[in-house]
């Protein structure tokens, strides 16, 4: 029996790892704790030259690009942010499988400069298992503001590794790291990794252990790493481990069984040595830093000690989290009223020339119709009435998460959810839902216990998504308008505010009901990071947020709009007997919706705005219309008579928000919900769950209320 | 004969030592990833506004524990 070595590890090939490069190509991992700017160090390296996937059988995702240096490609792949390789979750053991694959040639640690001890932990885990290492010290600049002093020559002295310091914000270091990077990997540099000593004890099993297998390894294949995790390692460990060398067509049973035998002779207890080595480590690191680093002001974050005891206090800290969203969506609806008002202009002085155009070059009515007034006039709605208030709404809500707010959001609701049995995280990914539940549920993968994931998952779209925003904003505006003149606008921020304070109770309710049902358990363990506030970059953040979010959703809810815009448009136009189809379907709906507080057009607008839920007030507004269009609604009034011209009370518009608020995800959330589940039978209960919530809800308010009217 | 008290007992602005952890297997491992190990010097923060989750400074690191978890750390005051 013979244990393969490095030159076999070809066998585990890049394909088992789901990318693609060319074999001249340098394979750089790139490995940090979270929260470390680990992703801009790799944005700054990689440009636009860089595509997400997933790690296969995974629900953990990678980036990875590329770039050239001195006519070199390097190929980087972004791992998961963890404190530790030991394999506690699925990002631990992804990024500790690809950097033991031998695939990357190198591993760049990025640590964070503010708190490099415990970055250094992770480091001492990735040298323990690969010589090709260097170190990239970030957040060189929030380190000086805390005056914390960094000699990085000497920490590279005490390392063994080349250590470069970055900023990668302002991409200050990155040609360095570049160069560092590039020596490195064609040789000329060498490397003398620091190696983390155990004690007589345990060095005496190690040394044991490597000498058994020295007979049967062939090749480069680190046996001091192998020996550590067989004697530390839990289940998981040793199943990578099996696999791996299976993979490579060997067997390592013998081996696996040597050490269980020894730590029965030497009376060792696995428990007892895991803690040593981690002891051993965490001591060293602590070592390190305590050469390598200095402090000139020992209460160096004494400003963020000040934030956090306002912000997360027992008397401010829920009212500044309220106030700190109502202001977001007051800006936003604020400032989204007149580009609105100025694009919808726009869209319909272009409208009037299409008609013009089509009616002068002589094409059939029904193409005019389709195209125009069906396909035009939906997607023309779509932009002007969501493009704004996106483009204000994603720039000011990365800003809250840019400076860190976000996990202390976090921590400032944990309590509640513990109390419904889930996971604190889940506050952050319900956050991630305010843009898109899509986005929010693949944010629940940050939840590592299963169970408490799929809470998470079922219950994000109980977040109202920036699709719905614009129907909750029109609704509440169309009801209180007029009638508060200058403080509409505050009124329709409180409006939206309430929604959400009522979906994040929802959430919690339904959660607490999957906890104590289908989904039975205790809560898992709780431990979230609350990261050092950062001075976010103005620029970086309205650029990405147009660029990744606002241009993404806007331009996914176009490539629904059109072709259900055409779709409404059919219905409305094709005529069985004396109605059109739609209000045949309407009438059909009718009896059914009328018990919930709403008509049969609103319940039709709904289902036929399933593929996006911004569609659904168009669609809406297109089936009321006699002539099977959307009216020129050049204001909100117009579009108030209209409701009230189709029977419409205060109740149908508080209904048809609840029912907003809780219905069955967009399409799109539920594809993402079978992707992420894998799982037809979560994704149809999410169906059931989320819609079940709003039949009950309006069914009790309308219920409620036409039984108050009896009596009053 | 140090008196040890469960970390959730330690005073906002105190300081501790930690002595044992009494966590088993995956949270035991995720609290020695964070750096807690015998010796780790550990403060008491600030409390959420309901009172749990505790947010404690961890060797320069401000991490949050719910009370469960901090029960399961036994620390020496100082």
């Amino acid at each position: 029996m013979v244990i393969c070595g490095q030159e076999h590890y070809q066998q585990i090939s890049p394909e088992t790892f789901g990318m693609s490069f060319y074999d001249e190509d340098m394979v750089i991992a790139l490995a940090g704790n979270p929260n470390t700017g680990k992703s801009t160090v790799f944005n700054r390296l990689t440009g636009l030259n860089q595509h997400t996937g997933n790690w296969p059988g995974k629900t953990v995702s990678h980036a990875q690009g590329k770039y050239r240096y001195k006519h070199k490609d390097f190929f980087l792949v972004d791992l998961p942010g963890t404190y530790s390789l030991l394999a506690n979750s699925a990002e631990e053991e992804v990024a500790r499988d690809f950097i033991y694959s031998g695939i990357p040639v190198i591993t760049v640690v990025v640590a964070d400069a503010t708190c490099l001890e415990r970055n250094l932990n992770l480091l001492l885990q990735v040298m323990e298992i690969t010589p090709n290492v260097v170190l990239c010290v970030n957040l060189l600049d929030e380190a000086q503001r805390k005056r914390i002093k960094l000699d990085l020559s000497a920490l590279s002295k005490i390392l063994g590794v080349p250590v470069v310091g970055t900023n990668a914000l302002d991409g200050a270091g990155l040609a360095a790291l570049k160069e560092a990077v590039y020596q490195l990997a064609l040789g000329e540099t060498r490397t003398n990794p620091l190696r983390v000593t155990y004690g007589e004890e345990l060095e005496k099993c190690i040394g044991l252990l490597e000498a058994y297998m020295q007979g049967m390894v062939r090749g480069k294949v680190n046996r001091r790493w192998v020996a550590l995790r067989l004697l530390d390692g839990d289940g998981n460990t040793k199943d990578f481990l099996k696999y791996f060398f299976m993979k490579n067509g060997c067997d390592v049973s013998h081996v696996l069984e040597f050490a269980d035998q020894m730590i029965i002779e030497q009376q060792l207890d696995r428990e007892s040595l895991r803690d040593h080595i981690v002891y051993c480590m965490v001591n060293l690191a602590e070592e390190i830093s305590q050469q390598a680093l200095y402090c000139e002001k020992s209460d160096y974050n004494s400003r963020d000690r000040m934030i956090d005891s306002i912000i997360t206090s027992k008397t401010w800290g829920i009212p500044v989290m309220l106030a700190l969203l109502g202001i977001i969506f007051w800006i936003t609806i604020k400032g989204a009223n007149y580009p609105s008002q100025a694009l919808a202009a726009a869209f319909f002085w272009v409208e009037e020339h299409l008609t013009d155009f089509f009616y002068s070059t002589g094409w059939p009515g029904w193409m005019h119709g389709l195209l125009v007034l069906g396909i035009y006039r939906t997607v023309a709605w779509v932009i002007s009435v969501m493009l704004p208030p996106m483009a204000i709404f994603f720039p000011l809500f990365t800003l809250l998460e840019d400076l860190g707010y976000l996990p202390r959001i976090a921590f400032n609701l944990d309590n509640y959810f513990k109390k419904a049995c889930a996971h604190g995280k889940q506050a952050l990914t319900m956050c991630m839902g305010f843009g898109c539940n899509a986005a929010g549920v693949i944010a629940c993968r940050i939840i590592d216990s299963p169970r408490e994931r799929l809470i998470a998952i079922i219950t994000n779209n109980f977040v109202p998504c920036n699709g719905r925003f614009p129907t909750l904003i029109a609704l509440t505006g169309l009801f209180t308008a007029g009638t508060l003149g200058g403080y509409q606008s505050v009124v329709a921020s409180l409006g939206i505010l309430f929604t959400i304070v009522l979906g994040v109770g929802i959430t919690l309710i339904v959660s607490k009901l999957l906890s104590t049902t289908i989904l039975k358990g205790l809560p898992s363990s709780f431990a979230l990071e609350l990261p050092p506030y950062r001075k976010p970059r103005i620029g970086t953040v309205i650029v990405r947020s147009l660029y990744d979010r606002t241009l993404f959703v806007l331009a996914r809810a176009i490539i629904v709009a059109a072709p259900a815009g055409m779709i409404t448009w059919l219905l409305a136009n094709i005529y069985a007997g004396e109605f059109s189809l739609l209000r045949h379907a309407a009438d059909f709906l009718h009896p059914f919706a009328s018990l919930l507080g709403l008509d049969g057009f609103i319940l039709m607008a709904f289902i036929l705005g399933l593929p996006a839920n911004e569609i659904v007030l168009p669609i809406l507004i297109m089936s009321y219309m006699a002539a099977g269009q959307m009216v020129e609604l050049d204001s909100l009034q117009a579009l108030r008579s209209l409701l009230l011209a189709n029977g419409w009370t205060w109740l149908t518009a508080v209904c048809t928000m609840l029912f907003c608020l809780n219905h069955f995800p967009c399409g799109t959330t539920l594809l993402t919900i079978k992707k992420e589940t894998g799982s037809a039978k979560w994704t149809l209960l999410t169906f059931l769950i989320t819609t079940a919530t709003g039949v009950v809800l309006c069914f009790v308010v309308a219920q409620t209320v036409g039984l108050l009217r009896l009596f009053v | 004969m140090v008196k040890l008290v469960p970390l959730h007992h330690l005073a906002l602005g105190a300081c501790g030592k930690v002595r044992e952890l009494t966590a088993g297997g995956s949270n035991r491992r995720r609290m020695l990833d964070l750096g807690l190990i015998c010796g780790t010097r550990v403060e008491a923060l600030q409390k959420s506004p309901s009172g749990d989750p505790t947010a404690y400074e961890i060797r320069g690191a401000v991490i949050a524990l719910r009370s469960e978890e901090a029960a399961q750390i036994l620390i020496e005051v100082v």
